[in-house]
């Protein structure tokens, strides 16, 4: 066993004993400190910033196999020729035959908004994984600021006006009114996340990633479920996942607002939504499942990296099995469950956690222990969730039994 | 004066942000004059990174690209058939606009040569802004009456918008 935890102590510094070490080599060449600490740092933000590419190139193959074993099809076996055991180079393949596809460009296109989009969405994506914590400890995080989850939302709410961008420059009216409907949508379901986002940030005590984590010792899904599904409902629409695919409903919409776009210009997006959908998971697992915590975290770190992959990979198996077995909500069903349902919701919901949670912080004047503080929290959002589903119930049975008759009456009135 | 890195992206910064508001007023197409107006935002978001603003920075992006900006495409996309001729620069009221732009100017530029905190670049940046920026807007000592001011007006702002559009 000491050969074993040896190499975990090794592993667990690894990736603090590379930097130090590239730093070494740099300032062998005869470069100043900062540049080559600079060098360095650039290095780590390429790797972060291309860990979620490499990772939804799986996905995608990961997804696709699934898909069709759920839905009774094979699946990926074959690209035409051979793609490697299972088609695990399926994507590879589809990513080649996008890249040397024909670059269609439209007649009337705006072009530097045109072209400029696809970039940018992928740059939004990308820019998200900064501030998600892998692991304990200041390495295994690209930045751990002050406003950590506020950062992530800021950003994904800064890039609605790229679907904006690709829509109107195609110069094609499906897809402008694809980019409307899309930012109807997203602009409208990030209320409730941001409102699930901030009950967290009140229970926690702090915007910080890491922090958030740290006061996770009963994690936040078992102590907040009802906090839990507001925000990945309001997720699930952010990053168009089926019951919310509104986006991309081929049968209206053609396929909304990247319509125009071929090759791997619509590579981009498609890329950049699984990329969101990647990262709302990591983000979902460092708000609601602890993050990298779990069992012998503390004597060997690096396990803390594999915890964290063990619970996104479950969300993301979650995402998928929604995705492929739900179908598609009617956009106005869609805007009255956020406006008429989820965002009252999650404002009341607001409320009564950060009252409740103020309320333990007096009544144990030398500070509540976790497991009773989280009892008491799940217990108020079970009675919330209980009083909201018995209102919902008796409403929808009142407007049932008014239709009804309603249609008595009209049926009265045929007869006579 | 040495050069560092953070004077090469106060510059980079302030050229986009000027960049920007230059080609805002200059370009003919609107939505154009949308999209860099989305770019002068980011620059600002910038500029308070470098002033170690984070939380700034975050409401900047939030707020002006989030919102507002989506609003102002909303607004010139829903109004006007702007998709095809590009617009004069300036309408009638040019000369008011310019008016104002230069009183605006010069209160800024007498308020900057008053020098109110002198010493604003050598004071230490907290440990813990926002946590400081929290405390201070719900301390009654610091800015609790503004914010509450606020917090009322946008809520009557909200029930005055859903008044509006309801049906009748």
């Amino acid at each position: 066993m000491d050969w074993l935890t040896r190499l975990l102590s090794f592993l667990s510094n690894a990736i603090v004993n590379i930097g130090a070490w590239l730093q070494g080599v740099l300032m062998g060449w005869g470069l100043p400190e900062p540049t080559a600490l600079l060098v360095v740092r650039a290095v780590g933000a390429l790797v972060v910033g291309f860990f979620p590419l490499i990772v939804v190139i799986f996905l995608i193959w990961a997804y696709r196999k699934i898909a069709a074993r759920i839905q009774g099809r094979l699946g990926p076996n074959s690209s035409g020729t051979w793609a490697g055991p299972w088609g695990i180079l399926q994507t590879f393949a589809d990513a080649i035959k996008m890249i040397v596809k024909e670059d269609i460009r439209p007649q009337g296109i705006d072009p530097i908004p045109y072209n400029l989009a696809p970039m940018l969405v992928v740059f939004a994506s990308v820019m998200l994984w900064a501030v998600i914590p892998f692991g304990p400890g200041g390495s295994l995080i690209g930045a751990d600021l002050n406003i950590g989850i506020f950062y992530i939302l800021a950003f994904s709410s800064a890039a609605l006006f790229i679907f904006l961008m690709a829509g109107w420059s195609s110069n094609n009216k499906y897809a402008t009114v694809g980019a409307f409907r899309s930012v109807a949508q997203l602009v409208g379901y990030e209320i409730p996340q941001l409102l699930a986002v901030l009950t967290v940030v009140a229970v926690a005590g702090t915007m910080k990633m890491q922090g958030i984590v740290g006061a996770q010792s009963v994690i936040f899904l078992v102590a907040m479920p009802l906090t839990a599904a507001i925000f990945y409902l309001a997720s699930l629409a952010e990053i168009n996942a089926r019951p919310f695919e509104l986006l991309e409903a081929e049968s209206e919409l053609v396929s909304g607002y990247f319509l125009e776009y071929s090759g791997m210009k619509f590579g981009m997006f498609y890329l950049a939504e699984f990329m969101n959908s990647v990262a709302v998971s990591a983000i979902f697992t460092t708000l609601f499942l602890g993050g990298w915590r779990g069992p012998w975290v503390d004597q060997a770190p690096i396990l803390g990296t594999i915890w964290f992959f063990i619970k996104m990979g479950l969300v993301i198996l979650v995402w998928m099995f929604i995705q492929i077995t739900l179908p598609r909500l009617r956009i106005d069903q869609m805007l009255s469950f956020n406006w008429k349902f989820l965002t009252p919701l999650a404002i009341i919901n607001l409320c009564v956690t950060v009252l409740v949670n103020k309320g333990i912080t007096e009544a144990f004047p030398g500070g509540a222990p976790a497991w009773a503080r989280a009892a008491i929290l799940l217990t108020s959002q079970v009675l919330l969730a209980l009083v909201v589903w018995g209102i919902s119930a008796l409403g929808g049975q009142r407007a049932r039994r008014r239709t009804w008759q309603a249609a008595q009456i009209s049926e009265l009135e045929v007869a006579a | 004066m040495t050069i560092t890195l953070s004077h090469v992206l106060f510059f980079l910064l302030g050229l986009m942000v000027l960049g920007g508001a230059v080609a805002v007023v200059t370009v003919r197409n609107l939505f154009h004059a949308a999209l860099w107006l989305m770019l002068v935002f980011f620059g600002m978001a910038g500029l308070y990174v470098l002033l170690e603003a984070p939380f700034f920075a975050a409401a900047q992006l939030f707020i002006y690209m989030g919102a507002i900006g989506i609003l102002i495409i909303f607004a010139i996309m829903l109004t006007r058939a702007f998709m095809r001729q590009p617009m004069p620069r300036a309408n009638e009221q040019w000369w008011l606009a310019a008016l104002l732009a230069t009183v605006l100017l010069g209160v800024l530029t007498f308020l900057i040569l008053q020098n109110i905190r002198p010493n604003i670049m050598a004071e230490a940046v907290p440990e813990n802004t926002i946590h400081v920026l929290g405390v201070t807007l719900v301390d009654p000592e610091g800015y609790a009456l503004p914010f509450e001011v606020a917090s009322v007006l946008l809520v009557i702002a909200l029930i005055g918008a859903v008044t509006i559009v309801r049906e009748r």
